[in-house]
């Protein structure tokens, strides 16, 4: 599953980050890393993009780069 | 001299803090070979240290121009210390850039901004902890509160004169550690303290350090080795060791007081971003900012600063302006029927000099028809003007504003009445009323609705919704290579495009603010307006759907423009990951507000100011002067240079429709304040000295002139060109770099051109049938532009930066 498909109001952990370069550093420098908790909070009004807390924070992901994230 | 850099977070508090450092201290310059903006400060009581503002960055990745801009000022300036502030509300994030700030082999000392908040909501930090975990010295400050700025900067001072480099604490995995001592072995062109760095940084293969050293040792093969050994790519390795290392310090240096419980942002948000309220709420929220600092208090304030200060005068809180807007009415109403009545005697053979002119009139049983006219040209109502009537006209006499209530002249009137008095010589006169002071009127004139719009923006921006704003419009804009926040700058521009363009401000992504830039001028802005009603009443009766489509036009350009140029190298040569930090809602302080709505009005007013006033100065001459019979002097703008370059341009628009110079001229004028095209097609078009705001006294002549397509074309082109040189200047001060500036006044006004050369010849084609070479193009011109929209384009995943240049 990636984080993409996780729903609203669920704890999911982090297994592996796909892809590479800019947007995966982003990611990571961000604090979304292995094995990190990850609470999806909610979804923008239109649909895109997420928001999840991370690290004690909240995050605005886009669901394009949140596939690229996968989870359990 | 001491160097202190301020680095931290992007909403860690750092800019509030450089400002207590720093108070009114500050210079702004650029960093070398860009647009960004560098700050600089003398730290308060202490001048022998200056402070550097970094821009607010959470890594040292070679992705993101900040970051970039960031380390490289860091490794190659080397600043005698680092004030490295983190949000003690977020803070393992924000130890993850501490990591790498201190690996640059220079001092380090850590801020804990924020710490009332924390206590408040019972977290505990043990910095004594956190100290010796980093290896920095760690104070606890509150930026907003002012507590131990100053403490902060004093430690700073102090640990740059002792000149020790902090020296990492933190440890990777024995592996990872194994390969950088490897590589930090190979490394000889790199002073000791540096090698870390360099070591990590050629292990990340960032090939922006590596270039930077003489001879880069070859590390490709242990690189291959880790990746295969860790399962992941070599940058992914190390993020996730500093993570891994954070996480395992921070259990000792923070305690948080309560889980899972909800913060006051929490609920805030819980509304505010709420899939249902989220629109209505952004729309209410847009509606406010819109209706203030355009419609009411900004209109007000364009206008006493357009009308008022530089117009004929004003009444100080507005008392008595009612009764003497009154007066003067009836004044024009006695005016308009005098005058009816004379050409009626005139008319009749009288001697209207006459000294018994009134009994002559009155013998005559003359009667004049005073006509009254509605906004649209038509005859409102007629009075029949006899003798008597105008026997009580004459009485009427021009009221004197200063006997309504305390009135105050405008500049222009006070510095004419200045100039007459000491006999200035009329040309000078002129070109001090109408050429200097109209053109610091056009630059000052939209400051007060400005500061009223920054002022919310810096409201918006502080209190944590402007985040939101992105959070929310994200999904339409970024079809379009716009942010989210694009859309403020677009709201205000249907305003006024002036504010609408320093909005844009509030976008961090380089690409997305030029193209946000690029595009708000766009949206027709309340100057258009009148344009759009000339065209509309002279050509088209009005009909309702003139000034809608004008919007369409607007929006469509916008979209289109959008979907060309982020296919073009130079929007799409770098990558823009979306991953945005919501920060929590907090309460800003006026005092900071104040701060940010000052330095963004006088940055406008220094960086724009110039262009306008040169600009404005030279319009106004080459549009009041020129040669007649042979003598170069005043002339009426027929005569004018304007009119001969009007003439010498107006054939590059024969193939939109309107190759006359009459046309090309309103244009022009139109660049000192678009809805002087309407003005000057008064002028050229009928001989109206001054006609309504929607020109009607010369919507036949127009009629006559152009077909409805041709008009059509030149209200499109007026809508799309370059905009007016208060918006130029507000382009020039944001793009804050000239080659920018200038490609974006090309790419609109070549962008109106296409689109009104389109507008007229397949207008043509379909109205008349006539098909011709022009056709031929203007059909070519659409194949182009259907291909430039729908070409495939590649994202790059490198960032191309040329640090080298430095522009001032």
């Amino acid at each position: 599953m990636t984080l993409k498909d996780a729903a609203v109001g669920s704890k999911v952990k982090v297994v592996k980050i796909e892809g590479q370069g800019a947007v995966k550093r982003r990611i990571m420098d961000m604090g979304i890393t292995k094995g990190i908790e990850i609470l999806i909070r909610k979804v923008a009004p239109l649909g895109d993009p997420v928001e999840v807390t991370v690290r004690g924070y909240e995050l605005s992901i886009r669901k394009a780069d949140a596939q690229m994230i996968t989870v359990e | 001299m001491i160097k202190i850099a301020l680095a931290g977070n992007p909403n860690c508090g750092k800019t509030t803090l450089f400002n207590a450092l720093t108070g009114s201290n500050q210079y702004v310059g650029n960093w070398p070979g860009d647009t960004e903006e560098k700050k600089e400060g003398r730290l308060k009581g202490n001048k022998d240290t200056v402070i550097v503002d970094l821009p607010g960055i959470y890594s040292l990745s070679p992705y993101t121009l900040e970051e970039v801009i960031a380390r490289n000022y860091l490794i190659s300036e080397k600043p005698d210390a680092i004030l490295n502030i983190l949000d003690g509300t977020n803070i393992e994030r924000n130890l993850y850039l501490t990591t790498q700030l201190t690996e640059l082999g220079i001092p380090v000392v850590i801020a804990v901004n924020m710490m009332d908040a924390v206590r408040k909501s019972g977290d505990f930090i043990n910095t004594a902890e956190l100290s010796k975990k980093t290896g920095c010295k760690v104070i606890e400050i509150s930026a907003l509160k002012g507590e131990n700025v100053m403490e902060a900067a004093q430690e700073a001072v102090k640990v740059a004169l002792s000149k020790k480099a902090t020296i990492p604490q933190h440890t990777f995995n024995a592996e990872v550690e194994e390969i950088l001592d490897n590589i930090e072995e190979k490394i000889t062109d790199v002073p000791n303290e540096q090698k870390r760095f360099f070591a990590i940084k050629l292990f990340e293969r960032d090939d922006k350090i590596k270039s930077l050293m003489k001879n880069p040792p070859d590390v490709e093969k242990l690189i291959i080795e880790a990746e295969e050994k860790f399962d992941d790519d070599s940058e992914s390795i190390i993020t996730n060791e500093r993570y891994v290392y954070i996480s395992s310090i921070i259990k000792s240096c923070y305690t948080k007081k309560s889980k899972e419980k909800l913060s006051t942002s929490d609920k805030i948000d819980k509304i505010v971003t709420n899939r249902i309220l989220a629109l209505p709420i952004f729309a209410v929220v847009m509606f406010i900012v819109y209706y203030i600092s355009v419609t009411t208090v900004g209109t007000i304030a364009t206008d006493w600063a357009n009308d008022g200060v530089f117009g004929d005068g004003w009444f100080f809180l507005g008392q008595g302006s009612a009764a003497y807007s009154e007066a003067s009415d009836e004044y024009s109403t006695a005016q308009t029927e005098i005058e009816a009545f004379l050409s009626a005697a005139e008319e009749a053979g009288l001697d209207i000099e006459a000294s018994d002119f009134v009994k002559q009139a009155e013998a005559a049983q003359i009667t004049g028809e005073a006509e009254f006219y509605d906004d649209n040209g038509n005859i409102e109502k007629t009075v029949n003007v006899d003798s008597a009537l105008y026997s009580q006209a004459l009485e009427v006499e021009e009221p004197n504003p200063s006997d309504f209530g305390p009135y105050i002249p405008g500049i222009p009137v006070l510095v004419e009445n200045l100039l007459v008095s000491i006999n200035c010589a009329a040309w000078l006169q002129d070109l001090i009323l109408n050429g200097i002071i109209a053109g610091v009127g056009a630059v000052l004139g939209f400051v007060p609705q400005m500061f009223v719009l920054f002022a919310f923006l810096a409201f918006l921006e502080a209190c944590g919704y402007m985040a939101r704003i992105a959070f929310i419009m994200d999904r339409v804009f970024r079809k379009f290579g716009l942010s989210g926040k694009s859309f403020i700058p677009m709201l205000i521009g249907s305003g006024c495009g002036v504010p609408g363009i320093m909005a844009s401000r509030t976008i961090e992504n380089d690409k997305e603010r030029k193209m946000t830039i690029m595009t708000t001028t766009f949206v027709p802005c309340g100057a258009k307006l009148p344009i759009i009603a000339l065209i509309s009443g002279a050509l088209f009766g009005g009909a309702w759907w003139v000034a809608p489509s004008a919007y369409f036009v607007g929006i469509a350009a916008i979209i289109c423009s959008g979907i060309i140029l982020k296919k073009t190298k130079m929007f799409a040569g770098d990558p823009s990951p979306f991953v945005m930090e919501l920060p929590p809602y907090h309460m800003p302080t006026v005092g900071n507000i104040l701060r940010s709505m000052w330095e963004r009005g006088s940055s406008f007013i220094k960086k724009a100011g110039t262009i306008i006033l040169l600009a404005t100065i030279f319009v106004w001459f080459t549009s009041g002067y020129g040669f007649t019979d042979g003598a170069f002097g005043p002339c009426a703008m027929e005569n004018s240079m304007l009119a001969s370059i009007g003439n010498v341009i107006s054939v590059l628009f024969v193939p939109l429709g309107w190759g006359d110079w009459q046309a090309s001229v309103a244009a022009i004028t139109g660049l000192i304040a678009k809805e002087n095209v309407v003005g000057t097609m008064g002028i050229l078009y009928g001989g109206f000295e001054e006609v309504a705001e929607n020109g009607w006294q010369v919507w036949a002549n127009l009629r006559e002139a152009y077909t409805p397509v041709a008009a059509y074309s030149f209200l499109v082109f007026n809508l799309l060109c370059a905009p007016c040189f208060a918006a130029m200047g507000a382009i020039k001060r944001e793009m804050n770099n000239l080659k920018w500036f200038i490609g974006a006044i090309a790419y609109q006004t070549i962008f109106a051109y296409c689109v009104a050369l389109c507008v007229y010849q397949i207008g043509t084609f379909i109205t008349t049938g006539v098909f011709g070479v022009g056709t031929v193009v203007g059909l070519a011109l659409i194949v182009f532009f259907i291909y430039l929209l729908c070409r495939k384009y590649k994202e790059s995943t490198t960032l191309k930066v040329d640090l080298s240049a430095n522009i001032e």
